[in-house]
């Protein structure tokens, strides 16, 4: 009998020591994917860089060239997103948090804009080019902005909803008492006191749609010259690695390596960016 | 602010003041102020509005771009295979079965590794472990998606194209799902595809399993604790049916992401437009085909063709992140009935 309650025991013991052991290697399996692309993207990357790559334009197959053309397209389109987005983002998630708290209509809304947010941004784009490049008659800049300003919108959507409900509401009731008008009790009061959370939001926004490719494929297209033209098709980095990359020329590919590499790097600091302030809110 | 005080004291002065009706100058202001309130709410409020139309203008735009192909072929559409843009005869079984199934391979992989990696960082590691490890897995879903790409085609695939023909060797002489894994060793594929996504998708399921595993009420685990269970069977048998209706909504979420991953999946899944049995066949996804082809398809069919597909990408995964939502919600519902 005895002998019998110790196999029990060991057995039980066996499969928690195995089982905790494999959540141990599961974790270090998925470490080890990150390492490897981070690795291969600075590797390969890093032989690639040199200075102009911020000075010349996308080259013709088979000649030296930069991607100076792209970066500005890039920063342009991310630019008018962000103006557009921004904005639109902040008010939405303004009125959930301090008209519509807690109401059946503010948690339907919750609920689609989460749909939203999660929503392939393939479709995103393609929503755009029903909408705008058709009737428009040409791929523009303009439309790619748009399309990353709809991604954009839900995450700042949702982090303003959730900061500004963070704020205390003593806070809220303090400045109506001295006699402000909701408006601006939001505006003096809720934004002040949320407002790095909320920038928080337009950072991870942002370095969410610097690296999205799919829906600028169907509406900024890509440029090969230099253009700072939002209305005609213009040069951007996504694409412009996507073609790069799968296209046979070395010298491409390469720039499509640094490309990614900078792209990659550029999202990494801005995470690393809005991770540290909401460190630095937390102690608050 | 000064100069509308200003306008309204001046406005106070113009009307006959009277001390039968002090409140003028305030009844004036405090209308004002109403209307400003209002203009705010209604501006707001139309806005958050827009999300909801965004969504149905997103459905119906497609659909109406759609409508010429879904027309055209009927029904048919859905399970026929044909994709040939010469005679304009056209079927989106073979995208839709691509996604489907790279989606599945990934959720097989990622979903048990996600479980590993969350239960690693919510029950097992050390308090100074556990920020970096889930920070660092984190980073995972913070990388582009062409970056994914590319690492697949050019390093990923090469790598699995060497293991591929063990695995026609050891698993493909299997019966059953032997066929799965028998087929030309060229590394893309969809397995390829299937992995990557696996990859990109555990970020966002281990942080949603962590997250749920972390309310799980101290005092339930310590009871089974209390009674001589190990860690594992606390998890097991405590914590995973606690939480299952989150973990699932988790899954849910995480597929919704894999079905409509494009750039990864563009670069390694091959793009033919056959169906093949075989994961190490060359397939074609919702998504990569519409990356791939659409700046090709120059006539109205072909383009509607593939506006057809991006309707139907769009009602897959918003059912899936429908349900994904729903399940999440219940946790914090059971939770709030059971006064946790």
């Amino acid at each position: 009998m005895s002998t019998a309650m110790n196999v029990r025991y060991l057995r039980r013991r066996f499969w928690n020591i195995f089982n905790l052991g494999m959540a141990v290697a599961m974790t270090l399996f998925g470490l080890f994917w990150l390492v490897w692309i981070l690795w291969t993207t600075l590797s390969y990357g890093a032989t690639a860089l040199n200075l102009e790559l911020f000075t010349a334009d996308t080259p013709a197959p088979g000649s030296i060239g930069g991607l100076r053309n792209a970066f500005v397209g890039s920063l342009l389109m991310i630019g008018v997103a962000v103006l557009i987005g921004t904005p639109v983002g902040i008010l939405a998630g303004t009125y959930l948090a301090e008209f519509a708290q807690g109401s059946r209509l503010a948690g339907v809304i919750r609920f689609f804009n989460d749909i939203l947010l999660s929503a392939p941004s393939i479709v995103i784009g393609l929503f755009i080019y029903a909408v705008m490049v058709v009737p428009m008659g040409n791929f523009s800049g303009l439309a790619g902005a748009l399309s990353l300003a709809i991604l954009l919108l839900p995450v700042v959507l949702r982090t303003t909803d959730e900061m500004l409900g963070m704020v205390p509401g003593t806070l809220r009731e303090a400045a109506l008492a001295l006699g402000a008008p909701h408006w601006k009790m939001i505006v003096q009061v809720s934004y002040r006191a949320a407002r790095s959370g909320i920038l928080t939001g337009v950072l991870l926004a942002v370095a969410r749609i610097s690296g999205e490719t799919a829906p600028l494929l169907f509406t900024a297209l890509n440029n090969q010259f230099f253009s700072m033209n939002l209305d005609k098709p213009i040069a951007n980095v996504p694409v412009v690695i996507f073609q790069f990359a799968m296209s046979p020329y070395p010298e491409w590919q390469h720039l499509a390596w640094a490309g990614a590499l900078i792209a990659a790097m550029a999202v990494l600091v801005l995470g690393l960016v809005s991770r540290f302030l909401i460190k630095d809110r937390s102690p608050r | 602010m000064d100069d509308t005080r200003g306008a309204e004291l001046g406005m106070g002065k113009a009307a006959v003041p009277s001390p039968a009706v002090p409140s003028r100058i305030g009844l004036v202001r405090s209308r004002r102020l109403h209307v400003m309130d209002r203009g705010f709410r209604w501006l707001t409020g139309g806005l958050a509005f827009l999300v909801l139309l965004l969504l149905v203008g997103v459905a119906l735009s497609l659909f109406v771009r759609g409508w010429g192909a879904f027309h055209h072929f009927g029904f048919a559409f859905f399970w026929s295979e044909a994709w040939d843009p010469v005679t304009e005869n056209f079927g989106a079984l073979v995208p839709i079965y691509g996604t489907l199934v790279s989606s599945l391979v990934a959720m097989l992989i990622a979903v048990p590794i996600s479980f590993g990696i969350a239960l690693f960082i919510s029950e097992l590691a050390p308090e100074w472990l556990r920020q970096p490890v889930g920070s660092a897995i984190e980073l995972l879903a913070g990388i582009p998606s062409i970056i994914f790409g590319m690492w697949g085609l050019f390093v990923f695939a090469p790598v699995l194209g060497r293991a591929e023909p063990w695995l026609n060797d050891h698993l493909g002489v299997l019966r059953g799902i032997g066929a799965l894994f028998r087929g030309p060793p060229m590394g893309i594929g969809m397995l390829a595809a299937g992995i990557i996504l696996a990859i990109m998708v555990i970020p966002f399921i281990s942080a949603i399993m962590r997250d749920v595993f972390l309310v799980v009420p101290t005092l339930l685990k310590e009871s089974a604790y209390g009674l001589g269970a190990t860690t594992w069977e606390v998890a097991r048998h405590v914590v995973l049916p606690y939480t299952r209706t989150a973990v699932v909504g988790g899954v849910f979420l995480g597929l919704g992401r894999a079905l409509g991953e494009t750039m990864a999946v563009t670069f390694v899944i091959g793009n033919a437009h056959d169906l093949h049995i075989s994961l190490l066949d060359a397939g074609n996804s919702i998504a990569a085909a519409l990356a791939n082809e659409f700046a090709e398809a120059f006539s109205p069919m072909y383009k509607s063709a593939l506006m057809a597909l991006g309707f139907i990408l769009f009602i897959i995964t918003f059912v899936v992140l429908v349900l994904a939502k729903l399940m999440l919600w219940r946790l914090g519902q059971g939770q709030e009935k059971a006064g946790l």
